[in-house]
């Protein structure tokens, strides 16, 4: 709790209609999208500008009251969870967008506006902003920049790192800086609009951003391609790759994924397949039209049993929503979903794509897998019950081993939806001690009294790493 | 955990015994429903007024992690009950079944003032469990309107006591049938064109006293469509209004007796042209599914279910006969329980665009509740009224001469909108059978 003396002074800042220190107001900003954790914070505080942010920031410090920047608690990794308690700081009031350049082609943003407001905003003027979470309808500019999360486009155009032009962000002694700028070029000094972005709210908060924006594709066509082997569509993936071809989405759903996500959009998405390719590319139509070409070329030879084009755009809109519901459409087999992160290089996505069904055997747990197979990101998701003790340990296990495999494989523990408290314990085995040790630096000298977003990113203890015996 | 006081108690122990944990914990958090939800967006995104808080406080006070104090409660009555969070849900989460039991709930352990406990009574116990009765309280309200006391009382300003929904809403409401009308109804039609179908229609207690025009106006819809109808004896109120306020064992009783009355007419469908009623018939199999008499029943039941819109739709009744009316441009209000419940919103838009001179403009955000809500609009005036004027800068924009609803509830909030815009010789605002009736040469009002 904190003591009225403290939510005197935070009042005195924002206005008591913007401090909720009521049971019920804090615990529904106790969780986030990660199940299986819940913390309440002491307060919730929602400033109106920067300059309240930087103004709570120093009451926070001068009392040490740990301070959680949140958007719309979306994020996979526990990372708006309060797990020491402290501050929730919403940006509800913050979520305009100030300004949109077309003679730079940017945009400027508050962090709060939700990102598929932004990205309308900027179609409507023939402008292009990528970076589509399947969140996106829900998540907030400032959690994608703190996320560095991806989308759906993110194999021929970036993750939200590649738009990030410019910040303004707070510091944890209450200072206000602004990096970068609307510059085609900036080397002037350490990059510190990269090492804030994805710094998942442990270095700073952002107030203000500047993002890059593209001409918006002339055309674009949607392909379904239909396989009876997991691993047949795993190996297209590879060879559309290899074929020099980069499809603006290339995304894959197994069966039981397909089985869930179906039972949601009812869209009429085939149940009786062992996965589907989601593919799509954009640009001008010619260009659009060769490439779909030579990808239906390879799938076919590559096995696929039927390869068909969405017809309307209509068509095409309800197939990539439905991909985006697939997580939360996994949620309605099991009281527990949990879905992980794993990332490999391209090449590598069938040797995953078959390690995670022989891990997933081995420790007797159920495993659905869909992901953005271009990226050789994959999300395996495991339906439990967090009330199985049982069951619950043989999934971490699995996990466990998953994470290894990839980092074998040279990927990563996590692609895009960051470490949080989900993924800290797992940090060390993809870092290393000295990795972790240079970045433990930074939070240092940034945050010396360890108040933005503590327990996050750096684990307690680092979970000790088995030998996987295969 | 927090200290509680005997009644919070009492009601946390009732969350833990009686809410359905399986459901809670279907919910994954991921925020999907955020942007469907008309009271998140309307208190400017605050969580615990949103679907994802809620289910988070509901399964906070089952798990004893706060307690259930009045913010708790006050998150539970601030909800429209409109359910645009179910069909937008990717886990499925039965958002609307939660939100029942635990008003029901709060309800048991509620002690309402003398005075709303005494009207709670008559409603909910003496009024619209008889349909005689309510047909006698519409009556008084009709008596009311035509003598002149309707003209006094505004004058004298006794409506200014209430709030201000509801001094609007006097306004608002329909001239009511005389009780000679009510009670001489045949209880059987026969089909107008060739026959296509038996119809049982689920008359409604509210639509056949207040909004009597409209039920005549869907059973000679029907008969034009080819449907041999009829009323059974012995229906009653659907129950809504009991389930939707926290009184549950009264909405059971009022569904077995509806059970009864259906299950001897062999109908092969049965209608309502009330999305609000027609919604929470078609959940009987859920709010009868512990009783071993009435599960299976129920579930039969509920199979037979279509609003009037969907079997017109179904029977081609828009394309077999001529529609047209004066050019003008009209434009649609979702019901919220008929399209995110009954899942039926293709159907009254493909019979409005069929109308010959109607030039039918979708409103944005048709989809999203009016605020009407049951009795919502009394009990949560200010942001009803909020909703409403939001919604009405929408419907403006459409430049409609008509506003059409499927559902009582609806159509007064709309005249209510109409009212307090002041366009109300501008603007109208019908049900969609009323409209089609009109469409087919015949004048209903
Ligand atoms: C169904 C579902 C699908 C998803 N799909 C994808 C996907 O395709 N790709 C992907 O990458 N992710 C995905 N995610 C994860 C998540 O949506 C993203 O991480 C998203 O960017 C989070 O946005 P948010 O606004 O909800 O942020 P939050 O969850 O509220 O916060 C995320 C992090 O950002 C920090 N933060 C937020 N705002 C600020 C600020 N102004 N200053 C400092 N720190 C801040 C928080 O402290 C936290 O660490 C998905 C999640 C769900 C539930
Ligand atoms: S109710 Fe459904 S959409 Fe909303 S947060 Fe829960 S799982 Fe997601
Ligand atoms: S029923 Fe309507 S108001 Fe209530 S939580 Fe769902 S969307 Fe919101």
């Amino acid at each position: 709790m904190i003591s009225d003396y403290i939510k005197t002074k935070f009042t005195a800042i924002v206005g008591a209609e913007n401090v909720d220190v009521s049971p019920a107001g804090r615990l529904v900003y106790s969780y986030d999208a990660t199940p299986n954790f819940q913390s309440m914070p002491d307060a919730v505080i929602a400033p109106r500008n920067t300059k309240e942010v930087s103004q709570i920031v120093n009451v926070c410090r001068e009392e040490k009251i740990p301070i959680v920047p949140r958007g719309s608690g979306t994020n996979l990794a526990a990372g708006t969870v309060p797990s020491e308690g402290g501050i929730v700081l919403l940006f509800k009031h913050m979520n305009q967008i100030l300004e949109i350049d077309e003679e730079n082609l940017t945009v400027t943003v508050q962090p709060g506006v939700v990102t598929l407001n932004m990205i309308n905003a900027v179609e409507k003027r023939g402008l292009f902003y990528p970076p589509d979470p399947s969140s996106m309808k829900i998540s907030t500019i400032g959690g994608n920049i703190n996320e560095n999360s991806g989308g759906l486009r993110g194999l021929k155009y970036g993750v939200t790192r590649d738009y990030v032009m410019a910040l303004e962000a707070v510091l944890p002694n209450g200072d206000i800086i602004r990096t970068g700028g609307k510059l085609a070029k900036d080397v002037a000094g350490y990059d510190l609009t990269r090492l804030l972005t994805g710094s998942e709210g442990t270095l700073a908060v952002i107030t203000e951003a500047t993002l890059k924006l593209i001409p918006m594709p002339e055309t674009k066509q949607t392909m379904l391609a239909l396989y009876q082997s997991m691993d047949a569509a795993a190996k297209s993936v590879s060879e559309i790759i290899a074929a020099k071809i980069i499809p603006a989405t290339l995304e894959f759903l197994d069966r039981p994924t397909l089985k869930a996500v179906e039972d949601f959009a009812k869209i009429g998405l085939p149940t009786d397949v062992e996965a589907v390719l989601l593919i799509e590319q954009d640009g001008p139509a010619e260009i659009v039209a060769r490439d779909m070409q030579k990808i239906a070329d390879i799938c076919t030879r590559e096995q696929a049993v039927s390869v068909q084009i969405a017809a309307t755009e209509a068509e095409a809109l309800a197939l990539t929503s439905a991909r985006r519901a697939a997580l939360s459409a996994l949620a309605r087999l099991k009281p527990t979903t949990i879905l992980e992160d794993a990332t490999v290089p391209r090449s590598e996505i069938a040797n995953m794509v078959k390690a995670i069904n022989e891990i997933a055997a081995k420790h007797n747990v159920t495993i659905a897998t869909f992901g953005h197979a271009g990226d050789g990101n994959l999300h395996p998701t495991c339906p439990t019950d967090a009330r199985d003790h049982d069951e619950m340990e043989r999934v971490e296990a699995a996990f466990a081993d998953i994470f290894a495999k990839a980092i074998e494989l040279g990927g990563t523990i996590t692609g895009e939806h960051g470490v949080g408290m989900m993924k800290a314990p797992y940090l060390e085995w993809k870092m290393g001690p000295e990795g972790i040790a240079i970045m433990k630096a930074i939070k240092q000298s940034f945050d010396p009294d360890n108040i933005m977003n503590p327990g996050k990113i750096f684990a307690k203890e680092t979970r000790k790493r088995l030998v996987i015996s295969q | 955990m927090t200290t509680m006081t005997a009644r919070e108690k009492a009601i946390q122990e009732s969350f833990s015994l009686r809410m359905d944990e399986a459901e809670l914990l279907n919910c994954m958090r991921c925020g999907f429903c955020l942007p469907s939800c008309p009271t998140y967006l309307e208190t400017g995104l605050d969580e615990s007024q949103s679907p994802r808080g809620r289910i988070a406080l509901m399964k906070a006070v089952h798990d004893g992690l706060i307690a259930p104090d009045d913010d708790v409660e006050k998150s539970l009555n601030l909800c429209l009950g409109c359910r645009a969070c179910e069909p937008v849900c990717p886990a499925g989460v039965k958002y609307g079944h939660l939100l029942e039991e635990a008003r029901d709930i709060f309800n048991d352990h509620n002690e309402h003032s003398a005075p709303v406990k005494a009207v709670r009574k008559t409603v909910f116990e003496g009024l619209f469990p008889h349909q005689n009765r309510m047909e006698h309280a519409v009556t008084l309200l009709g008596i009311y309107q035509r003598s002149g006391l309707q003209n006094a009382t505004r004058k004298l300003g006794f409506m200014k006591l209430f709030p201000e929904s509801m001094q609007a809403m006097e306004r608002a409401l329909p001239a009511v049938p005389k009780k000679r009308d009510m009670k001489n109804r045949p209880r059987s039609f026969s089909a107008l064109a060739e026959k296509t179908a038996t119809v049982a229609f689920f008359s409604g207690c509210l639509m056949d006293t207040m909004f009597l025009e409209t039920n005549n106006a869907t059973i000679k819809l029907l008969q034009k469509a080819g449907c041999d109808i009829v009323i059974p004896d012995g229906q009653n109120c659907c129950g809504a209004l009991h389930g939707h306020s926290g009184e549950k064992d009264g909405a059971k009783n009022l569904a077995k007796r509806n059970i009864d009355a259906f299950e001897k007419t062999n109908a092969d469908y049965i209608i309502t042209n009330a999305g609000g009623c027609g919604a929470f018939l078609i959940d009987y199999d859920h709010l009868l599914k512990d009783d071993p008499e009435y599960a299976d029943r129920a579930k039969a039941f509920t199979a037979k279910m279509k609003d009037i819109t969907q079997i017109l739709f179904e029977l081609d009744f828009h394309q077999r006969i001529e529609l047209k009316m004066e050019p003008q441009t009209i434009t649609y209000q979702d019901s919220c329980h008929l399209r995110n419940v009954m899942n039926t919103h293709i159907a009254p838009r493909a019979l409005m665009n069929a109308i010959d001179g109607a030039n039918y403009r979708e409103m944005e955000n048709a989809d999203s509740c009016c605020g009407s809500a049951g009795i919502y609009n009394i009990v949560e005036s200010d942001m009803s009224m909020q909703i409403l004027d939001h919604k009405m800068e929408k419907a403006k924009a459409t430049e409609a001469h008509t506003i059409v609803t499927a559902n009582p509830g609806c159509l007064l909030q709309m005249k209510l909108g109409i009212e307090r815009e002041g366009l109300s010789d501008k603007v109208r605002a019908v049900h969609i059978v009323d409209l089609l009736l009109e469409a087919c040469g015949e004048l209903t009002h």
